[in-house]
């Protein structure tokens, strides 16, 4: 196909059918329409099928059918909507039914704005629905990263059956890249024996479900999740490093904004500044690693956000106390400028930050 | 004579040797049975998928004897729009109580109706929760007593009873829907006539179809398993008239 100028959010379905997805079930809120509109007409030439849902409730329970099915099955959102889908992504992780969540971030709570923002980290990382649940999150920060990122992301749905979320903004969904849509090396992904298909008389029925009314029964399905998202935590850990070898203070950001950042530290490092970016790629499992190795030489970590401060925490979970850890964010879909990044890291630098 | 035994009457290959865990005189139990004896009757049960609900019937997926999935509370028939766009060659059907169907779950059911998603949804119909301790339901009669009405179900302060087969006989993409009772062995028996039309509805690729089954809770009610049959017939029944609400052309 070669190189193609594509908008974020029709890179993210046309990367899906690459990956093999044919299902697609949403509901419309901006900044990621253009998605659910580019689904709509493409999955019928693919043989698959597109259904606009009533609501983001009903759309992610079409998705837990679907998944349930045995295909793969893709929906998308944004912020509010992706609130809404919580119940189902708790029943899909109790249920272990793979599919892939995109949420283009908009700023909240409530109705909030409909400008790219950063402040679902909680939700997306750290549960959202109910119960004793990971979710694999994936931040792309540009539009190939997003096409490479969605065949990673079925195939960890797949391999570990699981709903796994692209956690992108209403930037990334809305700028326009060149994109390449290429063939990557595929895992070798177990059977989906486990799928509600109609028997067909290949075997005893087969059943999906959450419920497990036997609290020591539950404890057993709680204690096999959990080793499942460790395996994860182990398997599944991406970040991308940025002149981070001999820093002193290094930027921690992701998606839209590293993408900024980087910009930071090379007008930063042309002045003579030691600085770099740690840049993570999972968010959950997030990475520790490029802490472990930096912790000697950093003098200090920066987490950059556009929220009033989530990631941060996980950073300085990371560091774990060993070196200070800032914080510098803009919220409500206000984005954090360079200028601004840079005086908080000359202060850092220069000691007016304690 | 012979000696040799001669059998009349067997368990429906539909339904697995699980013991259920139904009430004494709940006829949750029986609807499986005429639920399961169509599945088998048609043939069908090696390509049918069936979504469970929440409430009473939540255990439904260890009864039924095919391939069964379990939704969240009201989203069922979400679950099996998707199951049925993935998969439109096969035998796809909810069982649904009325906290389920008809509260939680109305925006659900009411938008497969209207897209004609071609499914099959049998609606239980027992005018209270089960599961949860009798409380309220959409369909409650009105002056009837419930753990959240303890005066009666008051039209003026909790809302009258909904009947769901008359409303959605009114969406164009319906195929079928007819409301039938357990109270008796002949409404039993046009109750399982119905849930026949309705499998056969989805077999022609028709549309939407339900059957709204009137049900006993006697455990919740407060009368016995006799009482509650009684009481189908003489309180729900002029609520809930029974009949065929839509019928499609090319139904039979
Ligand atoms: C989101 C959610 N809300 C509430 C419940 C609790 N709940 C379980 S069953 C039920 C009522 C079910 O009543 P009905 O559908 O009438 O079925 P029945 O038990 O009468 O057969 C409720 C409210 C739940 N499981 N999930
Ligand atoms: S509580 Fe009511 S509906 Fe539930 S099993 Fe018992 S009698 Fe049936």
């Amino acid at each position: 196909m070669g190189k193609m100028l594509m908008k974020g959010n029709e890179v993210l379905g046309e990367a899906a059918i690459h990956a093999g997805c044919k299902y697609f079930f949403g509901y419309p809120i901006t900044p990621q329409n253009e998605l659910v509109a580019y689904m709509a007409r493409r999955l019928p030439e693919v043989g698959g099928a597109f259904v606009q849902a009533e609501s983001e409730v009903a759309a992610i329970n079409m998705v837990y059918g679907a998944a349930s099915a045995g295909v793969r099955v893709m929906t998308s959102s944004s912020s509010p909507g992706i609130s809404l889908m919580q119940e189902g992504i708790s029943y899909m992780a109790g249920s272990e039914l793979p599919a892939v969540i995109c949420n283009m971030v908009r700023g909240g709570p409530g109705l909030g704005s409909i400008q790219p923002a950063q402040s679902d980290y909680f939700q997306a990382v750290k549960g959202g629905g109910h119960g004793d649940y990971r979710l694999p999150v994936l931040a792309p920060a540009t539009l190939q990263e997003m096409v490479n990122l969605m065949g990673e992301a079925f195939d960890i749905a797949d391999q570990y059956r699981t709903p796994v979320m692209i956690l992108g903004d209403g930037m990334l969904g809305q700028m326009m890249e060149p994109v390449e849509f290429i063939d990557r090396p595929k895992r070798d992904l177990p059977p989906k024996d486990w799928a509600t298909t109609g028997t067909r008389g290949d075997g005893a029925p087969r059943t999906i479900t959450s419920l497990f009314l036997d609290p020591a029964e539950l404890e057993k399905h709680n204690e096999r999740l959990d080793a499942k998202f460790k395996k994860i935590a182990e398997n599944e850990v991406r970040y991308e490093t940025f002149l981070t070898d001999d820093a002193e203070v290094i930027c921690v950001a992701y998606g839209t904004m590293a993408r900024i950042v980087r910009n930071v530290v090379n007008k930063g490092r042309a002045n003579g500044l030691k600085i770099g970016l740690i840049r993570p790629i999972s968010l959950w499992p997030f990475p520790t690693k490029p802490f472990e190795d930096t912790l000697q030489h950093a003098k200090a970590y920066l987490s950059v956000e556009m929220s009033t401060g989530q990631m941060v925490e996980d950073v300085r979970l990371a560091v774990n106390g060993k070196k200070p850890v800032y914080f510098h964010g803009r919220a409500g879909g206000m984005v954090p400028t360079q200028e601004a990044i840079m005086k908080t890291i000359e202060e850092i630098l220069g000691g007016v930050l304690v | 004579m012979s000696l040799e035994m001669q059998q009349v009457f067997k368990k429906t290959e539909g339904l697995t040797d699980k013991i259920t865990h139904y009430c004494p005189g709940c006829t949750h139990g029986i609807i499986h049975r005429m639920v399961a004896e169509v599945l088998e009757e048609m043939d069908v049960l090696e390509e049918t998928i069936g979504v469970a609900s929440v409430g009473c019937s939540v255990l439904s997926y260890e009864y039924f004897n095919c391939d069964m999935t379990q939704a969240p509370h009201g989203r069922a028939p979400a679950v099996a729009t998707g199951i049925k766009r993935v998969l439109p060659d096969r035998m796809v059907f909810t069982y649904q109580g009325d906290g389920d169907l008809a509260s939680i779950g109305m925006g659900e059911i009411i938008h497969a109706a209207a897209r004609g998603e071609n499914i099959t949804v049998i609606f239980i119909n027992n005018a209270i929760y089960g599961m949860t301790g009798g409380q309220m339901a959409p369909t409650t009669l009105v002056g009837q007593k419930t753990t959240t009405t303890p005066d009666g179900r008051m039209a003026n302060k909790q809302g009258s009873p909904i009947r769901m087969s008359e409303m959605l006989a009114t969406l164009d993409s319906v195929a079928y829907i007819e409301r039938v009772s357990t109270h008796d062995i002949k409404h039993l028996r046009s109750t399982k006539k119905a849930i026949q039309r309705a499998f056969e509805t989805q077999k022609r690729e028709l549309g939407f179809s339900m059957v709204e089954v009137l049900s006993t809770c006697p455990t919740n009610w407060g009368y016995d398993p006799v009482e509650s049959l009684e009481w189908v017939k003489e309180n729900m029944v002029p609520v809930y008239p029974l009949g065929v609400f839509k019928q499609m052309q090319g139904v039979e």
